[in-house]
């Protein structure tokens, strides 16, 4: 089974590529844009568990490693299309 | 009195930690490889500055778990001295042994710089005997060295005088022009709060003799071996 994590730095944590990006897109006369904020995508493949079980591995493994709480957030989506 | 250098796989200020202990100061010094899991017989350690992993994930992620930092939390739980320079200080927070987090230079460059510090506490076994307010002449180099910790955290940092260094211009003003890389009030280095444990990004093992264009990171080496002879006698 598959399963797609987001981090993203939290709301209130400056994100200076976010600002960078953001302005070079108003460079490229993308207007328009009122904010863009940088994250990680990251697809994991498991074993067949469960969707319940799989939420409660991934929400551990974000927790202790993929995503630092202090100035980021998380989203665990499981399933879907591969 | 022996110091424990810890090298993981993409360490790369191991060498020049090393030296500043063994030839500068003249204490004992060793490698510890990160997969070793005990710290016994060390006095203080040093996590070095580098690109741990190549900075997967996020700087010192994944060395945090390494069989080494769990070691390194008993001896610092013990209350014995431990500094992390660097990428060492970006491991400390991520295993949580400091709190806060490092996000990207508000510059979004790399910073290669000699920097001024002024000393906030003495009471770090690092610091010992240099006062509040002390100007330090040490570089900088990293890409990740914005000091992150919402608001709370940092007013208790203050209160509790864990924040050992703090960006500032040649005169000892902390100001915004002084800090490198956009850190939450100028922080360049902060101490748990029982003191024994340091993080600092700036790296004084790069700058122990005067031939390195200042010998101001020689004073927190030597602070440590006389807070050690005072343990010790």
């Amino acid at each position: 089974m598959k399963a797609k994590i987001y981090v993203t730095l939290k709301r209130g944590v400056l994100d200076p590529q976010g600002k960078a990006i953001r302005a070079s897109l108003s460079h490229l006369g993308i207007d328009g844009v009122e904010d863009v904020r940088v994250g990680k995508f990251m697809e994991i493949t498991l074993k067949e568990i469960g969707a319940e079980e799989a939420r409660r591995r991934l929400d551990e493994a974000c927790r202790r490693l993929l995503a630092n709480t202090v100035i980021e957030e998380y989203r665990i989506e499981i399933g879907g299309q591969g | 009195m022996k110091t424990a250098v810890l090298v993981f796989p993409g360490s790369n200020c191991d060498h020049d930690a090393y030296h500043a202990l063994k030839h500068v100061v003249g204490i004992d010094a060793e490698f510890v490889w990160h997969k070793r899991s005990s710290l016994e017989g060390f006095d203080a350690v040093v996590i070095p500055g580098g690109f741990t992993y190549g900075d997967y994930l996020r700087t010192g992620a994944m060395a945090k778990l390494s069989p080494v930092m769990g070691a390194v939390r008993r001896f610092a739980e013990g209350g014995g001295p431990v500094i992390g320079i660097c990428n060492g200080f970006q491991i400390l927070l991520e295993a949580g042994l400091l709190p806060g987090a490092m996000i990207v230079n508000d510059s979004l460059r790399f910073v290669c710089d000699y920097v001024h510090l002024r000393a906030g506490t003495d009471r770090t076994p690092f610091t010992r005997g240099i006062p509040e307010g002390t100007i330090l002449k040490i570089p900088v180099a990293h890409y990740q060295g914005n000091y992150y910790a919402d608001e709370e955290t940092l007013s208790s940092l203050e209160e509790r005088g864990q924040v050992v260094f703090r960006y500032c211009d040649p005169h000892g003003n902390v100001t915004r022009e002084s800090n490198p890389n956009g850190s939450a009030r100028n922080i360049a280095g902060i101490c748990n709060e029982a003191g024994n444990v340091l993080g600092m990004m700036p790296h004084p093992e790069r700058c122990a003799e005067e031939a390195m264009g200042s010998a101001d990171g020689r004073r927190l080496f030597d602070a440590m071996v006389a807070w050690l002879g005072e343990r010790t006698a």
